[in-house]
């Protein structure tokens, strides 16, 4: 390469830096966090870091050897931060019932200062014989833990270490992340069933009537979300204008429920998300020439047929898209869910707000959203095959 | 021939816009005809009215003696040839040409023997399982071709077919399709802009100019014979002189062609004394010599020499009246400024009176 060149490319990446640092501090540092908060547990290694390096050596066979002892009494010696340390009392209480009262008593005893001498743990309190303690301490050092992830899909580990399911009725987690996905389905199917054709009216026709079709599809992405939703709570409410009109035209008897359950959820997202779907298709449409179906036609295929073997299997790639592109828009949808939803309505992303605003557990708040991240990363790589595939349109 | 194609004033507008004006053609059954005509001048709505994307304004058109204006082109049994070829590419060549075949529901082993048979015959049985887009221009060409007649419908329609192809193949493809007809007995409506693929392809040429047809013939007597200025203008080239009729006898006329000049020229019932009228001369039909020779002799200056390869077109003068003629070779010392002699023959002139 010539030196010309390579200066070109270096101007070219200095262009983009901005966007990189942009994308750095805004996109994969929060995305880093997220991800690392899910597995990293150091409450106590943080407080305890030399029983945390010293109890790695011990095979949890009976009790730990005794430079264990002195690496904790020591740790509780120089244990400053009280907020950290009682974080650890509560995560190592949460694992055995008892630690509270143990460590305190034992902090309390190492920092006395006529205890300057050695001191047995064993005759400190009865407890430091028991290896179930030791055992809790073990578990709960390691950096690293499953815990989150594990309880994101309603699992744990038993005392042995063994994965098993959590006990039905403790977490809904599994029963919400079905939901998300069932709703993120039906408003797919909802927007395939309403894009689809919309999409092949607007690629069929020309001029103001195709820029018409095409602001009324875009225009729900532009509009402020608020809006949007008041604007369904008009219409789906019981004394709004579909039930009104329903009941006058003698339809129904009374009001239909259609806001807060999740018929309201699915209309206002596939209003919403519509223009995923009709886009990819419209534009795959665009590049079918228009006497293939003038073609088929004189070959003596009738509009049904002609339809059918020459039109759809054509805008295929762009429904796959555009369901894939919804799908992934869809189950990571919060703000609607919760605003025209029910108690029953909401979706997994509700669920990670509740963790990561309201409890402040980020790490459950983080397992959440990398399993989220996975699905959707899952899907955006079928969509990245899917759109590049070169067979089905024969580009 | 009997009629098979019967277009009766039949007209066609788009709005406000008349685009086929009461227009009658008839085509016979096993012929070769093109439209041929400028774009815009309503070829392609004759033959989009005929395969039944476009419905007449008024009038009919029957095929065999069936009305089949207000027919849906999927009942009309027509091959239509694009020139985009149209090919579904979504399907493979083998599924392409086998759509007509599935649409009238033979039988699959049918469809199978009948789609090898007709790629075997257009050389493509090798690429059956291609997709379009894996194949050249020409290839394309043919497996359109292919499936416009492989469910052997009553015509086939082809709209400038040959339009996207280079040169080279698009002559090889003229030969093939002209072999086609030829060997099959199709009947064939070509639409094409290209004066010299319907001269060689035709066995008649109807000539549109803004929605009329202004001349329909074979040919032979487009080229030669003209009936008006815009098909001797459009069909070849031609030197064209504003000219008077001076007397008629004897099946030939005097054409007064400037002060000083005079040529005879062949003449029909048509042409009276006195009579205003247009002189028409191909280049290639005047011989440049030095000695005067048969009836039409006329003495001019060389002004100009383009060499063609094949041919040499000379530009030639005599007062403020020019000609332009075509020839093989000219004799070694003739140079811009020589004196020459035109000669033609009375046969090759075509006088136009209206």
């Amino acid at each position: 390469m010539s030196r010309a060149s390579a200066r070109e490319r270096m101007g070219a990446l200095l262009l983009i830096v901005p966007l990189l640092a942009f994308l750095a501090v805004f996109f994969l540092w929060p995305l880093w966090t997220m991800v690392r908060a899910s597995v990293v547990d150091n409450t106590v290694s943080r407080v305890l870091p030399r029983t945390a390096a010293a109890i790695v050596s011990w095979d949890g066979q009976g009790l730990p050897p005794a430079q264990v002892h002195k690496a904790l009494i020591e740790d509780l010696r120089q244990a400053e931060d009280q907020q950290a340390l009682g974080e650890t009392v509560r995560r190592l209480n949460s694992a055995v019932s008892g630690f509270r009262t143990l460590l305190t008593r034992t902090t309390n005893a190492v920092r006395d200062e006529t205890n300057s001498g050695a001191i047995d743990l064993g005759d400190l309190d009865r407890r430091w014989k028991e290896p179930r303690f030791w055992l809790a301490l073990r578990e709960a050092v390691p950096p690293y833990t499953d815990r989150n992830l594990l309880a994101a899909v309603d699992m744990k580990r038993d005392a042995g270490g063994a994965i098993v399911s959590e006990d039905p009725g403790a977490s809904a987690n599994r029963l919400i992340m079905f939901r998300t996905f069932l709703v993120a389905a039906i408003v797919t199917l909802a927007c395939a069933t309403i894009g689809l054709p919309y999409a092949m009216l607007a690629a069929a026709v020309t001029g103001w009537k195709r820029t018409v079709l095409l602001l009324a599809v875009l225009v729900p992405l532009w509009t402020s979300l608020l809006v949007r939703t008041t604007a369904w709570f008009v219409l789906l409410q019981n004394e709004g204008l579909i039930n009104g009109a329903l009941q006058v035209l003698g339809i129904t008897d009374g009001p239909l429920p259609l806001i807060f359950n999740r018929v309201g959820v699915v209309i206002a997202m596939t209003h919403v998300l519509l223009p995923f779907m009709v886009l990819p298709i419209y534009s795959v449409l665009l590049s079918v020439p228009r006497n293939l179906m003038q073609a088929a036609a004189s070959m003596g295929a009738g509009p049904l047929r002609a339809f059918w073997r020459v039109l759809l299997p054509l805008s295929l790639p762009g429904l796959m898209s555009g369901s894939l592109l919804v799908y992934m828009v869809a189950i990571g949808y919060y703000i609607t869910p919760a605003l025209v939803g029910g108690a029953n309505d909401q979706m997994i992303s509700s669920v990670i707000a509740f963790y990561a605003l309201g409890t402040a557990n980020w790490g459950l708040a983080g397992a959440l959203g990398v399993i989220l991240l996975l699905v959707t990363m899952i899907l955006y790589f079928i969509y990245g095959r899917l759109s590049k595939s070169p067979q089905l349109l024969g580009a | 021939m009997q009629p098979f194609i019967q277009f009766e004033s039949v007209s066609k507008s788009f709005g406000s816009m008349t685009v086929i004006d009461s227009l009658d053609l008839t085509i016979h059954k096993g012929e070769f005809l093109s439209l041929l005509g400028p774009s815009g001048s309503g070829k392609t709505t004759i033959l989009m009215m005929l395969a039944g994307f476009e419905r007449p304004t008024r009038g009919t058109i029957t095929l065999d003696g069936m009305r089949i204006d207000q027919l849906p082109p999927h009942r009309r049994e027509m091959g239509v040839v694009f020139q985009n070829y149209a090919l579904f590419p979504h399907m493979t060549v083998a599924e392409n040409v086998a759509f007509p075949l599935e649409m009238k529901r033979l039988p699959r082993h049918e469809i199978a023997r009948k789609v090898a048979r007709a790629l075997d015959m257009v050389r493509l049985g090798s690429l059956k399982n291609r997709r379009p887009s894996q194949l050249s221009g020409g290839q394309q060409q043919r497996v359109a071709l292919t499936r416009a007649l492989v469910f052997e419908p009553r015509v086939i329609l082809m709209d400038e077919p040959l339009g996207a192809l280079d040169k080279q193949l698009r002559e090889h493809m003229q030969l093939e399709i002209r072999e086609l007809h030829k060997r099959l007995g199709l009947t064939i409506v070509f639409v094409t802009h290209d004066q010299s693929e319907a001269l060689t392809m035709s066995d008649r040429i109807a000539v549109f100019n803004a929605g009329k047809i202004e001349q329909i013939d074979s040919p032979h007597a487009i080229y030669d014979t003209p009936r008006t200025r815009f098909v001797a203008q459009f069909i070849g080239e031609t030197n064209l002189i504003e000219a008077d009729v001076v007397n008629v006898q004897n099946g030939h006329a005097t054409i007064a062609l400037g002060a000083d000049l005079a040529a005879k020229v062949r003449s029909g019932p048509e042409l009276q004394a006195g009579q205003k009228a247009l002189f028409s001369l191909r280049p290639e039909r005047m011989r440049l010599g030095a000695e005067p020779a048969g009836d039409n002799s006329l003495g001019m200056t060389i002004t100009d020499c383009i060499y063609h390869g094949d041919h040499m077109r000379v530009q030639l003068a005599r007062g403020n009246f020019t000609f332009t003629a075509r020839c093989e070779r000219l004799a070694g010392d003739w140079t811009v400024g020589t004196q020459v002699v035109v000669s033609f023959d009375p046969r090759d002139c075509t006088v136009l009176t209206s």
